[in-house]
């Protein structure tokens, strides 16, 4: 009984295979119907009723959603100068953090992919991968105590007279560069890693000095994976509302999306359009200056 | 590059000061775990681990533990399915439309985690009117995650010859046969990398995690984030704390000896098979 079972099983198995055997369409159409269901049909459409949504409101009286379309809350956010100063806060510090993760991460990119040996640059390289992977929160949580009144900060700096920055916009700054810091350096390693030695040498024997060289062959040839590795720095700062609620009393954008998610799901997803508003045009500028080639 | 001294030199003291930079914080919320004191001072007047036992004692941490290692298996299993269709779709066929799959499976981690978590529990309580539970968690995780198994994948049926299959298939094996003996061991070591990546990135998710759980529901971030605000719980946290960064960082390890090109960034990298490393 069970082997005929099997035999029957298996005899399925093999007409299912040989339906499929040379016809590529249908292969493809079987391996993507789950892929692409889940994603387009599932999160794109979320998204798409994440932007309906924000032209909802909500009943000041019941506290209900009332589905009809109004542009009520893309109003409130154009004309209260509380949401204006908080959307420029944030684009703000997205731009500083990238900033300042371009100019730390450049060397250290530099180094590994130009002048380490290859034993040094496989170090570095799990170096950077694995604080790229340590828990999120848990870092945050680990600044939250270093920037606190009597933490690590304030012993090390106070016998040459300077203090903990304390909490406040300062520390959300100091933080994002440090959290999104490996995602600015693994591009850009990757982009160095690219430019041939030899173009180098040529330009060496040509006559060009180290700083010549630096200039004028490798940082046009880099600049594309900086532009990349902004992508993140600066999605991921848009984003982020764990970090202003830790280490400062400052909202962002994410700060406001979360406080009213329970209460006022239209105006949540009226504050979410932002960053994705500010991520398009970012990612097309983007484009424009070769990073795509470098995701 | 022929550098001089001094500028070989200048570049050594940045990448310590780099490296300093992104590793003090960690030593230090280790060490701050063995501390003998109930308050946070630094330096800590004594050592003890008393708190990993009585992080081990809390049964809200113990919930939140297996709430965690739940949604991370739920998700890491949706995510290496949808993840390797996928793959196989793009690295072994040509379609309308392929290279946008690509950029597909990389927007849930493109976009801002909050714009993704957002959109899904605004989707199950406006739209399916569904409640928040750890089901929505585990949709929301397994929507991210399938990017890394993805990129896994890719990168090794790129370098893995299609002659093989081809073989197997002249050999008279038919589509499953050839799938289950050839193209599936080409790719074991690329999955399990793809997947212990994934179980990583679930694990310590909060901000996805923040908009999907339902009342009452914790994982481990969500435990950790709700008692830091308690101060006589601090220590406990740091223990957790310790324990969660070994949880996130042991699968990346094994991940990167695995696989080589596993490596990859955390969220991408868009199936680069050289330089692995590249991108988030």
């Amino acid at each position: 009984m069970a082997s005929e079972a099997a035999l029957e099983r298996r005899s399925a198995g093999h007409r299912l295979a040989d339906l499929f055997h040379g016809r590529r369409r249908l292969q493809v159409g079987a391996l993507l119907a789950g892929p692409l269901g889940w994603l387009v049909i599932g999160y794109i459409g979320s998204l798409a009723v994440l932007l309906i949504t924000a032209f909802w409101s909500v009943d000041p009286l019941s506290g209900l959603v009332v589905k009809n379309l109004t542009f009520e809350n893309i109003e409130t956010l154009w004309s209260e100068s509380v949401y204006r100063e908080i959307v420029w806060r944030t684009v703000r510090t997205a731009l500083l953090v990238t900033l300042t993760d371009a100019a730390i991460a450049f060397p250290i990119a530099f180094y590994m992919a130009k002048v380490a040996s290859r034993r040094g640059k496989a170090v570095l390289v799990i170096g950077i991968l694995l604080p790229l992977w340590s828990s999120y929160l848990v870092k945050v949580y680990a600044w939250r105590t270093l920037l606190s009144a009597d933490g690590v900060l304030h012993w090390a700096l106070n016998p040459i007279g300077l203090d903990t920055p304390g909490y406040g916009i300062t520390a959300v700054w100091l933080v994002m560069s440090y959290l999104w810091l490996p995602y600015m350096i693994l591009p850009i390693y990757a982009g160095l890693e690219r430019i041939p030695d030899s173009l180098i040498s040529a330009s060496e024997d040509l006559g060009a000095s180290p700083f010549t060289t630096f200039r004028r062959v490798i940082l046009p040839l880099a600049f594309p994976a900086v532009v990349a590795g902004s992508i993140f720095t600066f999605s991921l700062t848009l984003g982020d509302y764990i970090t202003p609620r830790l280490v400062s009393n400052d909202q962002f954008i994410g700060n406001v999306i979360f406080n009213n998610i329970a209460n006022n799901q239209p105006l949540a997803a009226a504050l979410a359009l932002v960053p994705i508003v500010v991520m398009i045009a970012y990612l097309l500028v983007a484009r424009r200056l070769g990073a795509f080639e470098h995701v | 590059m022929r550098l001089s001294r001094n500028a070989r030199a200048l570049l050594r003291i940045a990448v310590a000061v780099g490296l300093a930079f992104i590793y003090v914080p960690l030593v230090a919320i280790v060490l701050y775990a063995f501390n003998a004191s109930r308050i946070l001072a630094w330096p800590p007047p004594g050592w003890t681990l008393h708190w990993f036992s009585s992080a081990f004692d809390n049964a809200a941490a113990r919930d939140a533990f297996l709430t965690s290692v739940k949604a991370g298996l739920a998700a890491t299993a949706i995510a290496l399915v949808l993840g390797s269709l996928a793959s196989l779709a793009v690295a072994r066929h040509r379609f309308f439309g392929r290279e946008t799959i690509s950029f597909l499976v990389l927007l849930p981690i493109a976009l801002p985690g909050i714009v993704t978590g957002v959109a899904i529990s605004n989707t199950f309580t406006q739209v399916l009117g569904l409640p928040l539970s750890l089901l929505t968690v585990i949709v929301g995780h397994a929507t991210f995650c399938i990017v890394v198994v993805y990129n896994n994948a890719v990168a090794r049926l790129r370098r893995l010859s299609s002659s093989f299959e081809e073989a197997s298939a002249d050999l008279g094996a038919h589509t499953w046969q050839t799938f289950r003996y050839v193209t599936l061991p080409g790719m074991r070591s690329a999955l399990i990398a793809g997947g212990l990546l994934a179980f990583a990135l679930s694990f310590d998710e909060i901000i996805v995690t923040n908009f999907t759980i339902g009342a009452g529901e914790e994982t481990l971030p969500i435990w950790i984030f709700s008692n830091l605000f308690r101060p006589h719980e601090l220590p406990t946290v740091n223990a957790v704390a310790v324990i969660v960064i070994l949880i996130s960082i042991i699968p990346v390890y094994l991940a990167h000896r695995l696989g080589g090109e596993a490596a990859a960034g955390r969220s991408g990298g868009g199936g680069v098979e050289t330089e692995a490393a590249a991108v988030p």
